[in-house]
């Protein structure tokens, strides 16, 4: 019964999602066939020739450096706040003062860590202004919901016996936990606020695009003026960013010899 | 008590190495908070606070006029739609190219075969151009596709189309490579065509993982569809990108409580889907 059920859930999940589909594009009401063919296409492939040849005048190259050091600042920045953020709100949050302000700790992170980053950024660029400063408040904020949740499940999961044993020898609460638990915890934190900045550096490329500074600002305002080359050369440096970021990370893990912490 | 003080007494060995690097980082730090104008008192700055708390003051009552909620209830929908149908076409592309780059069905593996060079040669610009749909970020093709058909969800709709088209198939074609391979082989070897082979020895075996992970990825596209609203891409997302606009917090705070239900209901759903496959 069970090899019958292995064979036939899956074409039954396929089929289930091909209704759900149909019933999609029938809702949207677009017609994608239409949109690849005739003087439609014609437009598509247009636009998409006004791409090429990338700008790559200096001038145009140094701004688009500028904007890749905003948006690795704001990705640096931001992730570091929310390492500091998220380690104050993962004391409470698993549960080491006590019953009521634990749940109330993880309500707070949720409802951090459930806004997306984009939206912060549409929130933070009312609250400080158009510019790198909103992207970086966005990820700091929305990160250390994320940061807090797996610090605090990292404390509670960490062995109890090198802390009582400072306690029992003698030392205050405080000590025991600066030499006896957060020795124990930081190589995971450590990996988990790696793992998030890189995370964050391509959060804070697009970032931009309701104003918060960095490369997709830029990238908004092209596109809005219609420079289109420059646009180009724009989207392929998101692109050596992310490359780059992606075998650095990887690089790194197998050097640290860790396996990628997921969240 | 006496004893903590006399336990912190012998200062800590590692103190003097632990403030040079922090100082060390702070002083590598640097540059970046220039770079990024890092500088919280912005916040404090009167016109700055005065107008969020404003802004925030309007969270409450929350948007709740029938004619309001309408709207942000067709919105939702269309979001769940237009998430549907972009993994839909996602799957439709990156299913066949997840094959194109595929070895388990090369002939040539078995042995010597009349032009084998020609395999590799095909599948390294189908890898290549996979690796381009998945690392331009979904929200950037988004506003790339609403420069080219127009605001709406047709743009956003291409957008996850292409991108996870990209992440699709290239974990599909991992799927395929690590799953059991034997089945496959034995219909080759035993003379039997690749699409035999495809249908009665690969897909058998790598289905429920392709399913399973196909279900978690529909998950993000619904998380991934009401962001990429906020540059024009249709659904919940540009509903509330105009209200934010507008500084109505009251439909902010509606379309927020809507678009966490909504997350939440995908992520049950994809949760048992995912259970039921194991």
């Amino acid at each position: 019964m069970n090899g019958a059920r292995l064979v036939w859930t899956p074409w039954a999940v396929l089929a289930g999602f091909g209704c759900a589909a149909a019933a999609s594009f029938i809702y949207l009401g677009v017609n994608f066939v239409d949109l690849f063919s005739g003087e439609s296409a014609r437009q598509m492939a247009a636009f998409a020739h006004g791409f090429y040849p990338p700008d790559v005048s200096p001038e145009f190259l140094r701004r688009v450096g500028r904007g890749a050091a905003e948006t690795l600042s704001m990705s640096a920045l931001g992730t570091l706040l929310a390492v500091l953020a998220g380690a104050v709100f993962a004391l409470p949050a698993s549960g080491r003062w006590g019953w009521p302000v634990r749940p109330l700790a993880r309500i707070v992170l949720n409802v951090l860590r459930s806004i997306p980053e984009l939206v912060w950024a549409a929130f933070m660029v009312l609250a400080a202004g158009l510019g790198p400063l909103a992207g970086c408040l966005a990820l700091a904020v929305h990160t250390s919901g994320v940061l807090g949740r797996l610090f605090a499940e990292t404390l509670e999961n960490a062995p109890a016996e090198p802390a009582a044993a400072l306690r029992q020898a003698g030392s205050g609460a405080t000590i025991a936990f600066f030499y006896g638990t957060l020795p124990v915890v930081l190589p995971q934190f450590v990996s988990y606020a790696l793992y998030r900045w890189e995370y964050n550096i391509r959060m804070a490329a697009v970032l931009g695009f309701v104003g918060a500074g960095g490369l997709g600002q830029m990238l908004y305002t092209s596109l809005a003026w219609f420079q289109t080359h420059g646009a180009a050369t724009i989207i392929l440096a998101m692109i050596a960013i992310v490359t780059v970021v992606d075998l650095l990370s990887a690089w790194l893990r197998r050097f640290l010899g860790q396996s990628s912490a997921q969240a | 008590m006496t004893t903590a003080a006399a336990l912190a007494a012998p200062r800590d060995p590692a103190l003097g190495p632990r403030l040079a690097l922090t100082l060390v980082a702070l002083v590598l730090l640097w540059p970046a908070v220039q770079i990024a104008e890092f500088n919280p008192l912005t916040l404090l700055e009167p016109k700055n606070l005065s107008a969020m708390a404003r802004f925030l003051g309007t969270f409450f009552p929350m948007a709740l006029s029938a004619d309001f909620l309408h709207l942000v209830a067709r919105s939702a929908l269309e979001t769940l739609a237009l998430a549907t149908a972009g993994m839909a076409l996602a799957i439709a592309l990156g299913f066949p190219l997840a094959i194109a780059v595929s070895e388990s069905l090369s002939i040539s593996r078995i042995g010597p075969a009349r032009g084998a060079w020609l395999g590799p040669l095909a599948r390294a610009p189908v890898r290549g151009l996979l690796i381009l749909m998945r690392s331009i970020p979904e929200i950037v093709w988004a506003l790339l596709f609403v420069r080219a058909v127009g605001l709406g969800p047709a743009a956003g709709v291409l957008a996850i189309a292409i991108n996870y088209a990209g992440m699709l198939g290239k974990v599909y074609f991992e799927i395929f490579e690590a799953g059991d391979t034997r089945p496959a082989r034995a219909i080759l070897e035993s003379g039997g065509g690749r699409v035999n082979a495809f249908f009665y020895g690969v897909v058998p075996v790598a289905l429920p993982e392709i399913v399973s992970y196909s279900v978690y990825r529909w998950e993000c596209a619904i998380r991934a569809s009401v962001v990429m609203g906020f540059v024009g891409a249709g659904g919940l997302g540009q509903q509330m990108e105009l209200s934010i606009r507008m500084l109505n917090g009251g439909e902010v705070s509606t379309m927020l409580v809507v678009f966490l239900l909504l997350v939440l209901v995908a992520d049950v759903i994809s949760a048992l889907l995912r259970k039921v496959l194991r």
